[in-house]
């Protein structure tokens, strides 16, 4: 039987890889529920994001809160030239999915050109920091990254819910050719949902950098259970995506305190099939 | 330079190689259609950090042979594919060295899971399959391989057996374990012996877990060794899972007292400040009496230059890269020796001779052609990883450090 500071020291954990997963899926599940893109290339330029972190933190002595500076912009501006390209050669919600897989690919093999494929480290004095609750520790990066996730969550939502172009946004997905008869440019607002999703991904990058060991393979590491969260919290639903990395992170972190790590891989998708099944209205 | 490797029986033909070269004899450029050697590395995917110091060590010692006389007076080639850590993908791409390149020779790919998926190709073609980091003894069949990862055939027993002798020989041996172990079949087989052995010596495992080959979240993981508390840890490692754990350890404020790595990726543990007094297995570290044979001595600059232009972080040789020059010496060895490229004949003459290697003499007339343990035991200290045991043949100077 696990002792309550594990369990608890679990659930915490748990919470924790739940905002990076939620982080990640937020931009894969604006452009997916909003664009039509099923974005793999986001995975890529979120990894791209934590290089670059490394890159001018590790070797230009830039700090972080520095590098966001200068990625956010670089990497909205990256997302809307990326979306000029779908939108050129018209690419569909299918299409996406392959045209995404292969630029990917392609990006993961720049990186791994450039920083090889040996492991990159940003060793930071704070990298092990941790805040202490009576016998539980929370890791102040993974708070930091699970908070801004937070932040970014609600304010998008709000953003989707309350702005105009977020209403615009939602309108044209659900019937484009309704919503361009009120006067809605679905075209220009894509361009900045696409820059602003993968500012997101470039925002993430920043934490992963920051939290984990680099390696160019790790664009798919993220993969299913980022898809995951992405259905389970439903898509273009920012507070949806959210929760749903809390619940994946915390039914693996528990599986592996209480039975074994083995499992937690099998937990992600094992509650997204439970969900598309119990889910009210289905069907 | 046949007529000198003969009259040293059976050296390893590198060592001949910079003999002639140090002692100014002149060798004829090699000629002709090259040989062509296959094999492929796992240039991406989860085992590409590692795969990058076997992709190195095999160009330099294809390089070096084609400075001297190359194989049998002729150039060498080596196409090399990339495997991205699959055993599916090597077992196809060794297919299509065999069949459609048509390469003379081939060599094996890294690690257990691709040198096993290799291994069938290479029995279905007659081939003679020289490789360097195959885990699992018991499973490699095929009459015709030749493993240099020295871990003799019961490495499951051998090598816990090792670690556990070292540890008892300290001022503070460990009372109980904690095991944790990639579900990698190389690390899971010999994590799974660590637990009998140490049970067998009376040592409490306090925890065995088995977690999945890439995970991501080791944060629960971290706290059940920390809930666990034992003296020692044992992660079953590959790769940069050791330096994960500890690092997700050291966020619970907690290092464990002593901490082992079966298979790491050496520059992180080695040059992160958690890895300190790391502890972890190998047959060849830059030291005396490592270093003392002219193969290595000419090598290691070699491999220095190399994996310091790939911006390699950790450029000295250790027992990834020595394994992997290793399998090209008796590679080398064998088409020397027997003056072709015939497999039966290579095949034959490597079961009935040593060859001598950087790691050391090997043999393979064993059970399924391993010969013998030769791994120690060694710690990361200062930033560098050294061998503490046994102790005839640790670094100068150095001990296994307590906790």
């Amino acid at each position: 039987m696990p002792s309550a500071t594990l369990l608890g020291q679990s659930i915490v954990s748990g919470l924790l890889a739940g905002g990076l997963y939620g982080l990640l899926a937020l931009g894969l599940s604006l452009s997916w529920g909003l664009l039509r893109l099923v974005n793999l290339t986001h995975f890529a330029l979120a990894l791209l994001s934590a290089y670059l972190t490394y890159q001018l933190g590790h070797v230009l002595h830039i700090p972080p809160w520095l590098a966001v500076a200068a990625i956010v912009p670089a990497f909205f501006v990256i997302g809307a030239a990326l979306h000029a390209v779908f939108a050129y050669f018209r690419v569909a919600e299918f299409a996406s999915l392959l045209v995404t897989f292969g630029l990917a690919v392609i990006l993961e093999s720049l990186i791994q050109w450039f920083w090889t494929a040996d492991y990159r480290r940003y060793e930071t004095a704070y990298a092990t920091a941790s805040i202490r609750i009576g016998p539980l520790f929370v890791p102040t990066l993974e708070l930091l990254a699970c908070l801004t996730a937070t932040g970014l969550a609600v304010a998008t939502w709000a953003w989707l819910r309350f702005s105009y172009v977020g209403k615009a946004l939602r309108a044209s997905a659900e019937d484009p050719a309704m919503a361009a008869a009120f006067g809605v440019n679905h075209r220009g607002q894509a361009y900045l949902l696409s820059g602003v999703s993968a500012a997101y991904a470039g925002i993430a990058g920043v934490f992963i950098a920051l939290i984990s060991t680099l390696a160019p393979s790790q664009i798919w590491a993220w993969l299913g259970v980022v898809f995951a969260v992405v259905i389970i919290g439903g898509l273009a639903n920012p507070i949806g995506a959210l929760l749903a990395g809390f619940l994946i992170g915390v039914s693996e972190s528990v599986t592996m305190a209480l039975v074994t790590p083995a499992w937690a891989p099998l937990v992600s998708f094992s509650v997204l099939i439970l969900i598309l099944i119990l889910r009210p209205g289905r069907g | 330079m046949l007529m000198r490797l003969r009259s040293f029986g059976c050296r390893g033909a590198l060592i001949g190689l910079v003999l002639l070269t140090s002692a100014g004899v002149a060798l004829a450029a090699p000629s002709g259609q090259p040989i062509r050697i296959g094999g492929t590395l796992a240039l991406t995917g989860p085992l590409a950090p590692t795969a990058l110091l076997h992709k190195i060590a095999g160009e330099i010692y294809v390089e070096e042979l084609n400075r001297g006389n190359g194989l049998l007076g002729r150039p060498v080639e080596w196409v090399l594919l990339d495997d991205q850590s699959k055993p599916d993908v090597t077992r196809s791409l060794y297919e299509k060295l065999i069949t459609v390149d048509k390469v003379d020779l081939i060599i094996g790919p890294y690690a257990t899971s691709g040198i096993l998926a290799a291994m069938g190709v290479a029995q279905r073609y007659n081939k003679v399959y020289v490789h360097h980091s195959f885990g699992m003894p018991h499973l490699a069949k095929y009459e015709m391989h030749f493993p240099t990862a020295a871990f003799g055939f019961e490495p499951q027993k051998t090598i816990p057996s090792t670690v556990f002798d070292a540890l008892a020989a300290t001022s503070k041996p460990p009372k109980s374990v904690a095991i944790v172990t990639s579900k990698f079949p190389s690390a899971q087989y010999q994590s799974s012996g660590a637990k009998e052995i140490a049970e067998k010596r009376g040592l409490k495992v306090a925890l065995y877990l088995e977690y999945e080959f890439g995970t991501r979240d080791w944060g629960a993981l971290a706290a059940r060794v920390k809930d666990a508390n034992a003296d020692l840890l044992w992660v079953g490692a590959l790769g940069l899972d050791g330096n994960q754990l500890l690092e997700a350890m050291k966020k619970l404020d907690y290092t464990p007292p002593r901490h082992f790595h079966l298979f790491p990726a050496p520059g992180p543990l080695a040059l992160a400040p958690d890895g300190k007094n790391a502890l972890s297995v190998t047959v060849f570290e830059e030291h005396l009496p490592f270093t003392n044979n002219p193969g290595a001595a000419k090598l290691i600059p070699l491999f220095r230059e190399r994996a310091i232009k790939a911006n390699v972080p950790y450029h000295y040789v250790e027992t990834q890269v020595a394994g992997s020059l290793a399998a090209w010496q008796v590679l080398d060895a064998a088409v020397t020796a027997t003056k072709s490229l015939d497999d039966k004949a290579m095949a034959a003459w490597l079961r009935k001779n040593r060859v001598d290697t950087i790691i050391g003499k090997l043999r393979f007339d064993g059970p399924n052609n391993y010969g013998d343990d030769l791994f120690k035991v060694k710690q990361v200290q200062d930033g560098k990883w050294v061998v503490v045991w046994p102790r005839e043949l640790a670094a100068p100077g150095a001990r296994l450090l307590p906790p």
